[in-house]
């Protein structure tokens, strides 16, 4: 059971990534692009936690944690740090 | 590939395995959504999915494969600060989102934020002509 486990959720996270890219890629503001980036971020570590799962090890756990404890910060700095500079706020 | 479910092992591996694949799809949802929604909070709405839910059922996922107890304390920690820190990530990106208008005003139901911009900028704008008017004087 778990080779087709892994099949499948391999190709669904290659889907989602591939979303999330695209959103990066398209933008249109620097805030989405921010957002698709802290979900491309849960997307890995989903996948980390799918191979420790299937292959049975436990090598990235301290991974995974240290990416809920710190994996907020860029998005909040650049949150902070984020201006408006278009002429007619309402294009997007 | 045909499985014996006479033992307790094979029911976890199945449970296990429904975890993971919903895990999956809550990425893809959220992928779905990056895409497909207006707006950027709209979009905020869809990431959320697999930060929170998706991240539950990997991690529940491991700890039913591993078969043991000690394992259990460390996913919960993780969950935990998933559960801590993304609100803060989504409450800075809402309130820069709002800011800087990445909103589409006719899609909101409630628009609570607006009274307290206004009263806040009332209140500056007070405070302001009070200081202009000592320094007249």
């Amino acid at each position: 059971m778990m080779p087709v486990v892994l099949a499948v959720t391999a190709v669904i996270f290659s889907l989602a990534a591939g979303g999330a890219i695209i959103r990066i890629a398209r933008g249109p503001s620097l805030l989405d692009r921010v957002l698709a980036a802290d979900v491309l971020l849960a997307i890995l570590g989903g996948a980390l936690c799918v191979d420790m799962a299937v292959n049975r090890h436990l090598n990235n756990l301290m991974l995974v944690v240290a990416i809920s404890i710190i994996g907020f910060i860029g998005s909040v700095t650049v949150a902070r740090f984020v201006a408006d500079r278009r002429v007619n706020p309402h294009e997007s | 590939m045909n499985p014996d479910f006479s033992g307790a092992d094979a029911w976890i591996d199945l449970a296990s395995a429904v975890f993971m694949v919903a895990g999956a799809l809550l990425s893809l949802g959220a992928a779905i959504g990056l895409l497909r929604f207006p707006d950027l909070m709209s979009r905020m709405h869809a990431a959320t999915k697999p930060q929170v839910l998706g991240l539950f059922l990997l991690l529940a996922a491991i700890g039913l494969q591993m078969r043991s107890w000690w394992v259990w304390p460390v996913l919960v920690v993780a969950w935990i600060f998933q559960l801590l820190t993304v609100p803060v990530s989504a409450h800075m990106v809402g309130r820069a989102g709002y800011r800087t208008k990445h909103l589409h005003r006719e899609l909101l139901a409630a628009d609570e934020l607006e009274a307290v911009v206004q009263k806040a900028a009332a209140e500056a704008a007070l405070t302001d002509n009070r200081d202009d008017g000592e320094n007249r004087q």
